[in-house]
Order: structure tokens, then sequence, then C-alpha cells
């Protein structure tokens, strides 16, 4: 585990920082998320958001540093717990909260949900729910970029839990063989959905102790650092968009609440979520922005300008009507209808 | 041309015509296909285009559905449509739902090829019958052949078309020989076609049923009765217009599906005339189906199991009488 360590240290301290204003781009990106979801939860809690939702409170500098590595001709690919990911395309916070509260004026007009977010515009190639399905999904656009000749780079999330299943594996193998310009990035926030993910693997990081198994290096980050998480993806990027082929990315981290709306979270040890808490990856990061050199005065506009978002994003998605009721039997075929027989 | 060949024959068409097809599975180039149905396609397109692929059937299907998504007119083969089951999630959970989730933002014009089906005493794991899996997902279009010349015309129109489209290939048809036009031949997907008129049944069956079926109408036409044989082609879209339009002449409705009883095809289409025609109707909807069994190996069993010709005309005989 020291090589792993070492790549690790490597990745968070060894490449310099990122220039100040990609920080401050960082910075907004994750008191966005945050606020954002947030305000969620407790619209779940009013009965205004319905269904399920899993939340990405305290994994906020992994979308962020990733997204702001990415080039607006870059492909995500994420998971059920998508909202940070969509966000970081810079997809209107109040399409994305409609969408949450089933209204017409929702990203797939409320035909998605929560789970399922994507904007084909912004490259945000949708949220996936079945774990794992979409790395070999990913592998299809990074194959198509490469075949068409763009520089194109693919990004696709995925949990822990996804390393366990059959499709990470196939995925992996066959973007190696075919040198593709994916990045793989696990979030691993060391529970797949009730279960710590250590009680049911094998070795003790889930995806880069499995890397060697493609032929790829592994590669270890502080998911709660958004510079290191930053470095990594540009220099991952840089790699697959070089025509050097895919990478795997584990990202350290820890979600702030349960699994999903229905799960408090409780089987989690106390002192573990504390020490977790401590390392939040919010006010770490503005307490090093802080340290830079940067005015309190810029980070607290930055947070004002948050909150007014999600304050306005909320209003407009509240003000949106429920979907009308003929897109039921909408979209089906290309043609925008659903009709089976002639 | 064999129905093999029509394979590589419609292809080849649509390859030349859009650089966009590209084509994936497994043992596909070099080796031609396990069923030889897509030799030469690697010699004349290169290994850009025609890529053989690990065994890894979740991720053929997922790479073909993001290159789909992303510009490009994939076709990718399972070898077995048994395999299907091995990435169903890919095919039935984001294939399927991927333009309806996201409100039309993703279109996935790719193709699923498959070889399906009974008749090589191949057993219960390499000869099923499952083109009715995917007729029960929302979203895929099913397409089944019974000619070289509809594999021809009916896998370029797959390959046109801007929907996924799951086309099984009878494996037992293989070898079997038709005419295929010179030049270009593309089909209309959902388009039944009317392969014998008679007054007296309509038989509707698909595949390898559909020679069964057309022994069936001769066997029968030696003792005076005179049937219609529809071939439908297609399960998605299903051509209910070309079969009521059949019955309303005929007054008799029988179907001849490979698959095991339960939900087959023919369930669905008898549930529909019954509905919609039932005036048109003088004697009861018989369906000639696989028993609700696994298939078999030996060719004694196999054969048993699957619509013979004899059940096939048992079967007229009873809506008949």
């Amino acid at each position: 585990m020291k090589e792993l360590a070492d790549l690790a240290t490597s990745a968070s301290h060894e490449a310099a920082p990122p220039p100040r204003d990609v920080r401050l781009r960082i910075y907004a990106r994750m008191v966005e998320m945050r606020d954002f979801e947030k305000r969620a939860h407790d619209l779940f809690l009013q009965g205004l958001v319905k269904g399920t939702s899993h939340l990405g409170l305290g994994q906020e500098a992994i979308a962020a540093g990733f997204g702001a590595a990415m080039a607006p001709g870059d492909y995500t690919f994420a998971t059920y717990r998508g909202h940070n990911h969509t966000l970081a395309r810079g997809v209107a916070m109040a399409a994305v909260m409609a969408e949450l509260m089933g209204r017409a004026g929702g990203l797939m007009a409320g035909k998605g949900g929560s789970m399922h977010l994507t904007t084909v515009g912004k490259r945000m190639m949708g949220s996936y729910a079945i774990v794992g399905a979409h790395l070999t999904i990913a592998n299809g656009a990074a194959w198509s970029a490469k075949l068409r000749g763009t520089k194109d780079v693919v990004v696709c999330f995925f949990g822990d839990g996804a390393t366990n299943i059959g499709a990470f594996h196939e995925a992996l193998n066959l973007a190696a063989v075919w040198s593709l310009p994916v990045v793989f990035c696990c979030e691993n926030n060391r529970y797949m959905e009730y279960t710590p993910i250590s009680h049911v693997t094998a070795v003790e990081h889930p995806a880069a102790d499995r890397a060697a198994a493609y032929g790829l290096s592994p590669v270890l980050v502080d998911g709660n650092d958004a510079d290191a998480t930053y470095a990594v993806a540009v220099a991952a990027i840089a790699r697959a968009r070089a025509g050097e082929g895919p990478s795997l990315v584990e990202a350290e981290t820890y979600r702030h609440g349960g699994h999903s709306r229905a799960d408090p979270g409780k089987y989690r040890p106390e002192e573990e979520l504390q020490a977790w808490l401590s390392r939040d990856p919010i006010p770490r990061y503005r307490q090093r922005l802080v340290e830079s050199g940067v005015d309190a005065s810029t980070l607290e506009e930055i947070e004002l300008s948050s909150a007014r978002a999600v304050d306005e994003a909320t209003q407009e998605a509240m003000a949106s009507p429920p979907p009308d009721l003929f897109v039921v039997e909408r979209d089906v075929w290309a043609d925008g209808g659903s009709s089976w027989r002639r | 041309m064999t129905y093999r060949d029509a394979v590589a024959h419609a292809i080849a068409q649509e390859m030349a015509r859009d650089p966009s097809v590209v084509f994936i599975g497994e043992d596909v180039g070099a080796a031609g296909g396990v069923f030889k149905a897509t030799v030469g396609l690697l010699d004349r397109f290169g290994p850009t285009r025609v890529v053989d692929t690990p065994i890894s059937e979740q991720a053929i299907i997922g790479a073909a559905m993001g290159a789909a998504m992303t510009g490009l007119r994939p076709i990718a083969e399972i070898m077995f449509s048994d395999f299907f089951a091995v990435c169903w999630d890919i095919v039935a959970n984001e294939i399927a739902k991927a333009r309806y989730m996201t409100n039309g933002q993703l279109a996935l014009p790719l193709v699923i090829r498959s070889a399906n089906g009974g008749g090589a005493r191949f057993g219960a794991q390499h000869s099923q019958s499952v083109e009715n899996w995917a007729m029960a997902i929302p979203g895929l279009k099913v397409v089944a052949p019974s000619t070289a010349r509809d594999v021809a015309g009916l896998l370029a129109a797959a390959v046109r078309d801007p929907d996924p489209v799951l086309f099984f290939e009878q494996k037992s048809l293989y070898p079997s020989r038709g005419e295929v036009p010179d030049g270009e031949v593309v089909d209309e997907l959902g388009r039944a076609a009317v392969v014998r008129r008679g007054s007296d049944a309509t038989v509707v069956a698909l595949a390898a049923m559909v020679p069964r079926a057309l022994e069936a109408a001769s066997l029968l036409c030696a003792d005076g009765v005179e049937v219609t044989v529809v071939d439908l082609r297609s399960l998605v879209p299903l051509d209910v217009t070309t079969v009521a339009a059949s019955v309303a002449e005929t007054g008799h409705l029988v179907t001849v599906e490979e698959n095991p009883r339960l939900c087959g095809w023919g369930a669905e289409l008898a549930s529909i005339i019954a509905e919609e025609h039932l005036f048109d109707l003088d004697g009861p909807i018989v369906r000639v189906t696989t028993p609700h069994v696994p298939l078999p190996a030996a060719d004694a069993l196999e054969d048993a199991a699957m619509p013979s010709v004899e059940r096939i005309v048992e079967g007229v005989r009873r809506s008949l009488a």
C-alpha cells in the first residue's frame, strides 16, 4: 500500500496548485452543490421532492475538481448519486430542481427523476441507476470519440460498490484493450449502500488495487481535497486526450448523509462520521484559499451568490407546473411517439 | 444467396454507404463469425470498423450504446440469443429506456444481431427463441426474418432505423437459399408479408416457422383446405393490419410460434384479434407453440418439442372444426 500512499501524496502535493481563478471556480461550484443538496433535502422533508434521491453531500470535491479539469466537449457519465456531477457541467440548477420535483420544467420534463439527470447539450450523458452498467456505456462514447477523430475525453464516475459487479471488470478490460480515452473515477465513500465496502471486498482499495489487472497504474487520491482531485483529473484527462488510454482513479471520500432518502445512516460509527466531517471538503478548501491570500469578501460573495441562486432555482422550480400528461406516451421512439403496431 | 451470406451482404451494403456504421462482437472479424455469417467484412472494412471483442456481452452492448448516443451507428453481435441474459441489463434497462427517460434527448440508432432459435441440437442454453423477451420491453424494435431476401432488406432497414433494433437470425435457416435482388435492398420495418393466399384460414408465423407453415399449407391444400400464410417479419412494430385483414377474409387464425408457450407473441396477437375483430372469427384462435419447457438437445426430442408441420396442420384443423 505504500506505493498507493505515495501516489496520493504526489497527486496532492507535487502538482502545482491550480491557478487562483480555477480555485475560485471550484470553490463556487462546491458551495453551489452543497447548497443545492441541502435544499433538495429540505424539499424532501416538505414532501415537494418525491420518490428517492441520493445526495452527494460531502463528496463535492470530486465532481468539482473533475468538472474544472474537463473541456466543454468532454463527456460525463454519472450514477444515481449524480446531482453534483450534473451541476459540475454547468447545467441550470432550476431545471435540476424541477426534475427532482417532477415538474414540467425539469431537465427531462419529469420523465427521468433524480436518478437519471441528463443534459446532452452539456455533454452530461446521463445518470445511471443500475450499478456498474454505465462504465460499459462510457466506453462506447470514448470509442466513438476515438473513431470520429475528436479529442474528446469521457469521465465516468461510479461508487465503490460498482467495483464488485461484473460490468466493472468487462468495462475496464475493454477500455484497456482498446486504449480508450476514458477516465474511470471511483468515488469510494466506504459504504456500498449500508454495508461497508471493506466487508465485502477482497482488497483494501476496491478500485486502485485492481488497476494492475487491467495493466493500469493505481491512482489513489484524497477525494475531499479539491486541489488533489483537480490535479489527478488534469493528468488523467491529458493522458486520455493524448491517446495514451484509460485511467482508473480511486477518490476516497465520505457521504455526510445516508445512502438515500430512506436511510439515516445509523450503521456508521459516530467517531468515524465525526472524523470525516472534520475533513469536510468545503471548509477545508475555504481555509486553504484564505491562507493563499484570497479576500474573505470574495469568498463571502461566492457564498451569497450561491445561496441566492439556490433560492431562485427553488422558486423557479416551484413555479413550474406539473408535466402535461400526454408526455407519458411520448418519446419512446424517434418519431416522438410510442406506437408499437400498425 | 444463403441466409447466412445475406447477413454479411447487408452489413457490407450499409458499411459501404455510411461511414458511421461499425460492427463489433465476439469472433465476428478474423473468424467471420461462429456461423460464418460475417465472413469478409474485416478484410473489406478493416479492424477499425469491424472489431473482435472479448467474451464480454455487457461491454459489447454498452459500447454499442455509448457509440450510438455519440454519432455512430453500431451493429453489435450477441453470438447466441441465449446470451442476452448476461447483458439484459444494458439492453432492457439502459438502451430501451434512454430516449424516454431523457425526454427524447438521447438517440440510439443501433442494431443488435443474434443467432436465435432451435433446430441445431445445441441444447437448452444455445437454442432458445427469446424474441418475446425483447417484445416485452418498451423501447426495443424486434425483427426476425425468414428468408435471405428479408435478411438483406430488413437488416439494412434496421441499420438505418433511428431506434434500437434487436435482429433475430434463426440459426437453422443460415444454410437456406433464396433470391436476393441485385443492387440496394432496403425494406420497411413493421410490414408483414402474405406469402401464400388461401380463403379458409390465416396462419401467422415468424422466422423458421414460416417455411414450416408453408409446408403445412401445401399438405392442407392437397386435402382441399386453402390457407393464407402471413410472415410476420417483425414483432415491434407489429403489423396487426395485415393479420386482421386476412382474418376478416378467412375467419380463422392460427399462430405458429417457436417460443415456449407462455407470453409468446401469438398470445398478444390473439388477444388483439379477439378484442378488436371477434366477429370476424368463425372458430377458436389456435396457438401452435413449443411446450412450456426448455429445449432438449437430442434430435428426436428437439423435433418433438418444436412446432412441426403435422402440429400446424392439426392446429388449422382444430380451428376449422
